[in-house]
Parts: C-alpha cells; sequence; structure tokens
C-alpha cells in the first residue's frame, strides 16, 4: 500500500508539472472482461475515443480531462470497491460507468452519500425508480422498451401476448416490467413461459404458446444466444403469430445466429443501428452518423448500442460541466437535472427532478429483420 | 504455548496499527476485505489444510450466510443480529447434514460432491428472485446492534479486526487440541488414525461444519457492511478463489491463511497500474510463487528465517 501512495504521489508530481490546472476527472468501472464484457469492451472504448477527442479539442472549460477506468468484470462486490476507490482515492468528479444494474445498483448508497453525480449505463427501471438525488441513467430502461414494444403490437391489431423470458437479471427485469405495464396499454398477457440460461432448445415452451388459444403475438425478452434459439424454433414449428425481441438482441450477431428465422422479426432499438437510412430531419441523425463513423473507423469494428450508451453518459456529463461552470459535485448535479433537448445517442434528453433518464420511448426505434438487415417501422 | 500467544500478538498489533497506514475510506474498504477473506480462509484452512479434505463449494456457505441475513432482515424485518446468529446457525445445521453422507467420500470424489452442492446453492440464490432479488442482488439493511447502526468503514474496521482476531484464536486453539491432532492424523493416514482410535467420520464433519460457519459469519457480515448482495460471490469461482488463498498463503498455517487472503485481496487493486496486463501480471505472480515456494507463502518464509531446511 505504501508502494501505491508512493505511486499516486508520482503521478500528482509529474502531472502537477505538466500542466498548471488540475485536470476534471471522470471516473469509470466497466465490464471489461467476464459475461458482460460485450457491454463494457465497446463502452470502455468509446470512452477513450472522446476523451482523448475531448482533450485534441481543447477540453472542458478550458482544464483537460482525466479518465480513470477499471475493470469490474460485472461483479458487484469488485465495482464497489472500485467506486470507493474512485470517490475517496481518485476523487474524481463525475463518474460514467456500471455495464450491468447488478454493480449500479451495489454502489448507489455510496454515490448518494459521498455525493458525487453518477450516470449509468445500465438498464433497469429500479436503478432511477424511485428517483435518486444523485443518480442518472442513459439506456432507456426495460419498461420503456416493454411499452414500445406494446404500442407497434397495439397498431398491428394484436393484443393477446403470450410472453416468453430467460432467466437473466436482464429477462427477469423486463419480464416484470412488461407483466406490469401491459394492462395501461390495453395488452393481455395470456402465457408467461421461461427457459433457463444456456437452454439449447425452447420448442417445449413454445408449443405451449402455439397451443394457447388466442395468441395474437409472441414476446421473448432475452440476452445472448437464447432469443437467437428462441427464434429458430418460432420458425421450426411454424408458429404465424410474429415474434418480438427485445432491445438487449440488437446486434449483427443475432442476425448472424438466427439465419433466416430472423425474417420478420420486430425489436426496438436505439437509432444508431439505422443511422444511415433515417430520414434527413431526424433530429438525432447527425449526431448518430457521426458517432458511427468515427467508432468504426477508429477501432475497425462495429459499433454497438452499449457504446452509445457511453456516449451519452460521457457527453452529458461534459455537458453539465459546462453548464455549471465548474466542478462542484452539487452544480453539475443541479446541472444534470436540467438538462433539456439534448441531442445523443439514445434518444433527445430531457431530465428533470422527477426523470433521470429523461428520454421518452420515441428514441426507441421499431426495426424489422428483412433480408438479414435492420429496417426501420415506419 | 507462548509462540502461539506470541504470533496472536503480532497479528493483533498489526490490527492495531494498521490504520495509522490507512489514508481514507478505500484503504479502509481493502482492509476490510482482507479481513472478511481472511476469516472464510482460516476457516477452510483447518478443513484443507489441517484435515486434508477438499471442498469447492465454501463460497455457497458463504452465499448462504450473506442471504440468509439479508433475507431475514430485508423481507421479514428480524434485527440484524438475530440474523446474523439464525443465519450462521443454520449453515451449521445444513453443513452437518450435508457433510454426514458426503464426507466418506475422498479425493476427488469429495471435490466434486461439494462441488455440486456449491452450484446448486448459487443456482437456487440466482432463480428465486422473489426472495434473493435474482441475478441482480438485493439490498441489505446496515447492521444495528442496541439501537445503533453500525455504518462506516472505521467502525467496520473494527468489528472486522476483532471478529478476525477471535476467529484466528479459535483455530489455533482448534489445532492445538486432541481434535485438532486427530485432524493432522486424518491428513497423514486415515486408516492409521483410525486404528488408533480416532472416530474420522466424526472429526472430519465437525471441521466441516465449524469451516462452514467461518464462511456464513463472513457472508452475513460481508452483506451487512456492503449493504447489498448479488450471486456474483456465491458462484464456483469464488470457491476457487477461496481455495486458492488457502494454497498460496500455505497450507496447515492458519496465519498463512490471513497472509493469503491478504495477499490476493489487495493485489488486484495494486496491479490494476497494469492496464489490461493486469489478468497476466496477476497469473505470473501466481505461478511463480507456486513454483518456487510450493508450501505457499508462510510456510517457506517461516523454515527460510528460522534457517532450517524444508523437511521430507
Amino acid at each position: 500500500m505504501k508502494f501505491r501512495s508512493m505511486l499516486a504521489a508520482l503521478a500528482v508530481l509529474v502531472l502537477g508539472a505538466a500542466q498548471a490546472q488540475e485536470p476534471i476527472r471522470i471516473g469509470s468501472f466497466l465490464a471489461v472482461t467476464g459475461g458482460a464484457a460485450f457491454l463494457g469492451d465497446p463502452e470502455q472504448k468509446t470512452l477513450e475515443l472522446y476523451v482523448e477527442r475531448l482533450n485534441a479539442a481543447g477540453g472542458v472549460l478550458g482544464r483537460k480531462l482525466q479518465l480513470i477506468v477499471y475493470d469490474s468484470a460485472g461483479d458487484a462486490e469488485k465495482a464497489r470497491t472500485f467506486a470507493k476507490r474512485l470517490i475517496e482515492q481518485d476523487k474524481v468528479d463525475v463518474i460514467v460507468g456500471g455495464s450491468t444494474t447488478g454493480e449500479t445498483m451495489a454502489m448507489v448508497p455510496l454515490v448518494e452519500a459521498a455525493g458525487v453525480p453518477f450516470i449509468s449505463l445500465a438498464g433497469a427501471v429500479v436503478i432511477v425508480e424511485p428517483v435518486k438525488k444523485w443518480v442518472f441513467k442513459t439506456p432507456h430502461s426495460d419498461r420503456q422498451a416493454c411499452e414500445r414494444i406494446f404500442v407497434d403490437m397495439k397498431a398491428r391489431g394484436a393484443t393477446k401476448v403470450a410472453l416468453i423470458s430467460g432467466a437473466g437479471g436482464f429477462d427477469k427485469s423486463m419480464r416484470a416490467q412488461c407483466l406490469q405495464v401491459a394492462k395501461n396499454h390495453g395488452i393481455e398477457i395470456v402465457a408467461d413461459e421461461a427457459y433457463g440460461t444456456g437452454d439449447t432448445d425452447m420448442t417445449a415452451q413454445l408449443t405451449k404458446i402455439k397451443n394457447t388459444p388466442g395468441v395474437q403475438a409472441v414476446l421473448n425478452v432475452g440476452f445472448g444466444q437464447s432469443p437467437a434459439i428462441v427464434t429458430k424454433n418460432h420458425k421450426q414449428l411454424g408458429i404465424s403469430q410474429p415474434l418480438y425481441q427485445s432491445h438487449g438482441v440488437a446486434s449483427k450477431a443475432f442476425i448472424k445466429l438466427a439465419g433466416d428465422a430472423a425474417e420478420g422479426v420486430r425489436l426496438p432499438a436505439a437509432a444508431l443501428l439505422v443511422a444511415e437510412t433515417l430520414p434527413d430531419s431526424d433530429p438525432q441523425k447527425k449526431v448518430v452518423l457521426g458517432y458511427k463513423r468515427e467508432y468504426e473507423a477508429r477501432f475497425k469494428s462495429e459499433i454497438s448500442t452499449f457504446g452509445g450508451h457511453a456516449w451519452d453518459g460521457l457527453m452529458l456529463a461534459v455537458e453539465a460541466i459546462r453548464k455549471a461552470g465548474s466542478t462542484d459535485k452539487a452544480k453539475v448535479r443541479d446541472a444534470l437535472e436540467s438538462i433539456r433537448g439534448f441531442v445523443g445517442i439514445d434518444g433527445v434528453f430531457n431530465m428533470s427532478a422527477t426523470d433521470h433518464v429523461g428520454l421518452d420511448i420515441s428514441g426507441l426505434r421499431m426495426l424489422e429483420i428483412r433480408k438479414g438487415d435492420w429496417t426501420l417501422v415506419k | 504455548m507462548s509462540g502461539r500467544t506470541a504470533s496472536l500478538a503480532t497479528l493483533a498489533g498489526i490490527v492495531l496499527l494498521l490504520p495509522l497506514a490507512l489514508q481514507n475510506n478505500y484503504y479502509y474498504e481493502v482492509a476490510i476485505q482482507v479481513g472478511l477473506n481472511a476469516i472464510v480462509c482460516v476457516g477452510l484452512n483447518l478443513l484443507i489444510g489441517y484435515a486434508g479434505q477438499i471442498s469447492l463449494g465454501h463460497a455457497g456457505f458463504f452465499g448462504l450466510g450473506a442471504y440468509g441475513s439479508a433475507i431475514l432482515t430485508a423481507r421479514y424485518g428480524w434485527p440484524p443480529l438475530a440474523a446474523l446468529a439464525s443465519a450462521t446457525a443454520g449453515v451449521a445445521v445444513l453443513a452437518y447434514l450435508i457433510g454426514r453422507p458426503i464426507l466418506r467420500l475422498r479425493g476427488h470424489y469429495l471435490a466434486m460432491a461439494t462441488l455440486g452442492m456449491g452450484i446448486i446453492i448459487s443456482i437456487v440464490i440466482a432463480t428465486e428472485d422473489r426472495l434473493t432479488g435474482g441475478p441482480d442482488g438485493m439490498p441489505v439493511p446496515a447492521l444495528a446492534a442496541f439501537g445503533a447502526a453500525l455504518s462506516g468503514e472505521r467502525v467496520w474496521y473494527w468489528v472486522v479486526g476483532a471478529t478476525l482476531l477471535a476467529a484466528v484464536w479459535l483455530a489455533l486453539n482448534l489445532v492445538d487440541s486432541p481434535h485438532g491432532r486427530a485432524l493432522r492424523a486424518l491428513h497423514g493416514s486415515e486408516v492409521g488414525a483410525e486404528v488408533t482410535g480416532i472416530d474420522s467420520a466424526r472429526h472430519k464433519v465437525k471441521v466441516f461444519v465449524i469451516s462452514a460457519v467461518y464462511a456464513a459469519l463472513a457472508g452475513s457480515l460481508t452483506a451487512h457492511y456492503a449493504g447489498f448482495v448479488t450471486p456474483a460471490k456465491v458462484t464456483f469461482f469464488h470457491s476457487i478463489e477461496l481455495v486458492t488463498m488457502v494454497v498460496f498463503g500455505g497450507m496447515a498455517s492458519t496465519f498463512g491463511a490471513v497472509v493469503g487472503a491478504a495477499v490476493l485481496t489487495v493485489l488486484p487493486q495494486a496491479l490494476t497500474v497494469f492496464k489490461e496486463y493486469e489478468m497476466v501480471v496477476f497469473g505470473a505472480v501466481m505461478m511463480l510463487t507456486m513454483i518456487f515456494m510450493p508450501r505457499g507463502l508462510v510456510p517457506t518464509l517461516a523454515l527460510t528465517l528460522s534457517g532450517r531446511r524444508l523437511p521430507r
């Protein structure tokens, strides 16, 4: 520990000599390795890329940005320790991070006690409901994804819906939300089937759904490989009712895995996936396309919506610091809460004292898979 | 025995003086985690190091302690101390019931049985989301006793420090008791031990229960300290992590278990300076230690310092 503190002291000395003014410290902990690495990896790349760009453009308030990222591997316990490190040791001005809901929820008590503005990149609605003073988040909550799906189902005249879901944290949280908001949208859940993580065949559950009278649409709430299997089984069983997936599968990998069976599947997703085909009048087009091009040019890999959450998190933090005119934590928090009409990757943010996400469901586009690619449903 | 008292006094001295080097709450946080891991390892070391029985399911007991406390306090409104005591007692009973049949197994079979038990516990905790909050975890109320809630790293440091000292003291006493000698005889040769009149089943089950209680107690404390539990600490990987700490520090050495827990808890924090090479360096440190110090850190250093050659 002595060695570490000497190192830290040395680092402070070097930094102090290099620039007279203290940098603005942005702390982050992400699931860069482990099972949730597909979330943390694009998030980290995005943060690094844009901190670099912001610094090249002269920084914020005339001060450079300094990014401190720790790898939590998706482990809530580790995330909590790193959060403490960011707050106590690195003395960060704002925290942007937390790839998963578990990590985020484990550190909520810490940031609330310490009073540090925190923008989470995780999905579940429990993060911002009830509203916590210092906690914000950028992705649409799972409840909004349910609502977007139900709105589309209604538009197609389907009101009796069969639900099938997995056993992961994402699946369970979203399933609960869908069950809760169904009534408000005049949707009746007529079947509620579940499968385990790692199951390789969902024919049994889907057969049950097929035999349930009156089903007009099928909704799969899942993550990873399972949704691709559900999609294949759905086609194999010849179920004629349309299949909906969650925003959790919004990646090209899903289309590859599901193959032909993916044809006609609908899902809500951020505008990022259909950046090129957005109409020019779309307010998000410029931001989304810019991010997509810069990211793909730099990392030579396909964009993912998860990196977009990190872009929003970082830019909201920067916007709040600019608005507050300082890095005073209370002022930055107030500024965050008062952000209106901020065009991001996930949508247009309108924060308020009662809404710490600030997105409405219009930011979630309804996509249909046609000929192996995303198509915007008009 | 004076050696025992002296080493216990050294540990007490370290616990007492360490806060002088702890500059902020983050350092306290790491110290508390070292303490909590050390408590589990001291118990696990009794089973692995002294009795020679492997367990790959101790994260399960840790998790049952943690979730037992969490569920009883958060869902049923029990007072935290009562929840902690009942969770620990519940785990003791469970360990006894499981231990009776599976400790008849030896070597790989015992490892597999404990592995299976740990995985079952982990799956149950992740799926029973109405009680446990599922994979996203659940919040836990603070530990409160006699009308005052324990909060803040500094207070917790002393609670964990005192618990660790008590745990080490009990373990040292146990090792020097007839029960401890019976365990070492078992480790040497189970047949030989039985020939000299040692009831091997009884002794094995007893030490299994004791080590499970250590893990459950640490689990309960962790849950209340962190204020949040997730199934990440109940997984098979955490079981392996615990066994690694014991082996790394030195088997059949209570202080080895403490040192192993300390090194392997602090190391990942210190290695973050290597960024993406963190895991590579971590692996290299582990490999080199095991190649050059196969008996573990503490026993090898102790032998080197006393100038003796390695026996056997």
